[in-house]
């Protein structure tokens, strides 16, 4: 999927017939151009402002994006069960982010530029250009904290950041959180570590422990007390 | 610029919606007093999908939940603003530190808070009959306590009944079974020889009537409950109390400036700037109900200047922010190699920790006054943005490549989630005169009003407390076994302390005494020098114990409203 078309996916369409806009005088009423706007996710006025103004504004080039595609998908590639960092829409994420972070923005594009000139220095190509085998004998220059050659310690700085922006991306994803195999975010009842768990650890429960724990049968029973506290229900 | 009157006059007009303010609508509207709530920032209601964002994924936000100027603790957390707002700033004094956490909406910090509801024990009132420092509260726990049993029964609060002197029971609903990492802490505690008991929590484990539901455990009350079943000032007071019939009228983006009054210095109202419009109004009121923040409370009494309040309304002796005195904090996580690749389920429990330390060394001889307590936290949480950032940094510990890329970060994730666990320590600082917010006579903020200017340090007190919390958590993480992350913070970094107003505690503006020469308010949150004007937020604390303030805000306030009503009765105001 081309990433202008992905983008447009997330939006959910301009408002129909443009935003009514009053002016002071009753009489002067204005059509505010359409503009993109985002699924709501409990925003407040200035934040959908915000997200707005974001949102129409363009930062990183088709050139940077498709590097950083190249990049996402050789930090985390797809693999028996789940996609690449890319198929997770973690490009869409970072030209997002970095517009919203202005402390992003030099360092990305600096980065970038870095990388393609060390590219060209090597291969007279620049870096999404190269092969695979010849990416990857790069990155293997710059991702390992600690083992870097002095000279190329910025290329570590711009791959640290890379590989940040695209677990964190991944992981937020919808793919990514069903790798990551979390439970949550959905109403339940809590009624304590699972017992294969606890054994596994080497753990148990206190009776004296438990015997002050809510009785989960019990929730919806309104509570009531007695004069010193006792709970009746 | 012309004030636009108002020609209704309100019985009470309550300034600020958080807790305080959202007590003082219950009560008063109950007793049937005509109220205005003036709110500065924007209606909330969690229960609408319009201003919801519990449940919501990481995805559904473009910055994955990531915090911005906008909201500081994130994307999904219900706190509007934060510790800076576009438009409003705060200065500090050069060579002073202070961070100034505001939520501008209905409910204020309520929405977002820990629910950590603690009560302040007889010793907490009564510091300088134990230690000699700072000053006594004029009132005592027996005073307070028939307002917190009644602050238990009609917001709810779950506990356990442990007969400690200084951690006074309640009427409580069944805590929930610790998780995982808790039950690590509770044998590291033990084996330091550390108290562990079931921590007490404004959230619903059963329910407590038919108008709010029963927590459904998804481990987010930070981001404001739909179900109502934690305690926030909208969900619990506010609409209730508009439900019930009272007469309650809530200005939403309504910025009071000052409090007015007449030429005899009685309060007959409030100035504020709706800021839809950026004008500025008058709204007439018999009484004023200060609920706007111990911080705020006190910008808008010192810019309500008049022939008879000249040094500001209620400032007679001078105080009004003076003893701004905030919690202290500080933290440390270990590592635990036996919570690798977990079997991963369900861990959500309910938003904050199941389990905690309270302060246990009271009766022994320290370095320091006073004491702290100790909140638990990790687990498999939902991931946000910053997760996945330094992926396998755990690696110099137990082995393998730091950094790479490829399918083996898949691994690397996998193996480290959910095997940290952390503790931090929440202290009680020594008030200090010294330590204050006044106004800044250089700046103001976008509506022309001038702001607070915060001076502001810790003493050798709290260093030391913050010195005892990081040989403690050394000995308590030790004892799980695991691998402590981090240095050991030492004296060149004050040990870890937060920074004053880190930790969001921050009371003591307007305090309250029988003297009116050394306190702004009487024993019943009234100003000494102004009767229809009361302080109803945490002002009025003549010191903050190690607890979290909010469950004493609410029995003050509940307290104080009584008062008020009474005087009223009684035509004393």
């Amino acid at each position: 999927m081309d990433r202008r078309d992905s983008l447009k996916s997330l939006l959910i369409g301009s408002v129909a017939g443009g935003l009514l806009v009053t002016g002071c005088a009753p009489d002067t009423t204005v059509e505010a151009p359409e503009q993109p706007q985002l699924p709501g996710y409990g925003r407040n006025e200035n934040e959908k402002l915000h997200d707005q103004k974001v949102l129409a504004d363009t930062y990183l080039n088709e050139h940077e994006l498709a590097t950083i595609a190249v990049l996402c998908d050789i930090i985390l590639p797809a693999n028996a069960d789940f996609g690449s960092a890319s198929d997770a829409g973690v490009v869409d994420f970072i030209d997002f982010i970095v517009k919203d972070m202005p402390n992003q923005q030099l360092p990305m594009r600096g980065g970038i530029a870095w990388l393609d000139a060390h590219s060209n220095k090597l291969h007279n190509l620049e870096f999404k250009k190269l092969t695979e085998e010849q990416q990857k004998a790069i990155c293997d220059t710059i991702a390992f904290p600690g083992k870097t050659a002095p000279d190329l310690i910025h290329g570590e700085k711009f791959f640290t950041r890379m590989r940040n922006l695209t677990l964190t991306g991944y992981y937020t994803s919808e793919m990514g959180v069903k790798d990551l195999g979390y439970k949550g975010n959905s109403p339940g009842v809590w009624d304590g570590v699972p017992e294969e768990i606890l054994k596994e650890q080497g753990l148990a429960y206190e009776p004296e422990w438990l015997a002050k724990c809510v009785d989960q049968t019990k929730r919806m029973d309104i509570a009531t007390w007695d004069d010193n506290g006792n709970l009746l229900t | 610029m012309q004030v636009i009157e108002s020609s209704k006059v309100y019985d009470v007009a309550i300034v600020g919606s958080g807790a305080g303010g959202g007590m003082a609508t219950k009560i008063l509207s109950e007793a049937g007093f005509d109220v205005a709530v003036m709110e500065a920032g924007p209606f909330f209601d969690p229960a609408d999908d319009k201003y919801r964002t519990q449940l919501r994924w990481p995805w559904e936000s473009p910055r994955r939940g990531a915090s911005s100027d906008r909201r500081s603790f994130g994307d999904f957390d219900a706190a509007y603003g934060g510790w800076n707002i576009a438009g409003e700033p705060y200065t500090t004094e050069p060579g002073t530190k202070f961070a100034w956490f505001r939520s501008r909406m209905l409910g204020g910090r309520t929405n977002h808070w820990g629910r950590i509801s603690l009560r302040f024990g007889p010793l907490d009132f009564k510091r300088k009959s134990v230690d000699g420092l700072g000053d006594n509260w004029p009132i005592g726990y027996d005073d307070v306590k028939p307002y917190y049993d009644k602050v238990d029964k009609l917001i709810g609060v779950f506990g356990s009944k442990e007969n400690i002197h200084n951690e006074p029971d309640g009427f409580f609903l069944p805590p929930p079974k610790p998780r995982l990492h808790e039950l690590h802490y509770i044998n590291a505690a033990r084996k330091a020889g550390i108290p562990v008991i079931p921590s007490r929590l404004s959230i619903l484990t059963k329910k407590i009537n038919n108008q709010r539901g029963s927590c459904f455990y998804c481990g987010q009350c930070n981001r404001a409950c739909s179900a109502y079943a934690d305690f926030s000032s909208g969900t619990c007071l506010i609409f209730p109390a508009q439900k019930n019939g009272g007469k309650v009228q809530i200005f939403t983006d309504s910025m009071v400036r000052e409090v007015t009054t007449d030429k005899e210095g009685k309060a007959t109202g409030v100035n504020y700037i709706n800021k839809a419009d950026r004008k500025e109004y008058h709204l007439k009121a018999k009484i004023v109900v200060m609920a706007a923040s111990a911080c705020s409370s006190a910008r808008i009494l010192l810019n309500s200047k008049s022939p008879v309040h000249q040094d500001g309304l209620g400032n007679s002796s001078g105080l009004v922010g003076k003893y701004l005195h905030d919690s202290t904090g500080a933290s440390r996580s270990v590592f635990i190699p036996k919570l690798m690749d977990r079997k991963i389920y369900n861990e959500d429990g309910v938003g904050g920790m199941h389990v905690y330390t309270p302060w246990w060394l009271n009766d022994k001889k320290l370095d320091f006054p006073r004491g702290y307590h100790i909140e638990v936290w990790g687990g498999m949480g939902m991931p946000s943005y910053g997760f996945g950032f330094n992926p396998n940094s755990l690696n110099e510990v137990v082995g393998g490549e730091i950094g790479g890329y490829g399918e083996v970060l898949r691994h690397d994730i996998r193996k480290y989630y959910g095997a940290v666990l952390g503790i931090s320590g929440r202290g009680e600082s020594v008030p200090q005169r010294d330590n204050f917010c006044e106004i800044d006579n250089n700046v103001v903020d976008e509506f022309g009003i001038p702001v607070l200017k915060f001076n502001y340090k810790w003493t050798q007190h709290e260093v030391r407390q913050a010195k005892h919390m990081q040989d403690t958590f050394e000995q308590v993480l030790e004892a799980t076994g695991g691998i402590l992350l981090g240095d050991k913070p030492g004296a060149d970094r004050d040990y870890g302390l937060t920074a004053p107003g880190e930790i969001i505690h921050e009371v003591g503006t307007t305090r309250m005494g029988d003297d009116k020469q050394e306190s702004v308010t009487n024993k019943f949150n009234q100003l000494h020098d102004c009767e229809n004007v009361f302080v109803m937020d945490a002002g009025p604390f003549v010191s903050q114990a190690d607890k979290n303030p909010t469950w004493t805000i609410l029995a003050l306030a509940w307290r104080a409203s009584d008062y008020l009503i009474e005087q009223v009765k009684q035509r004393k105001i």
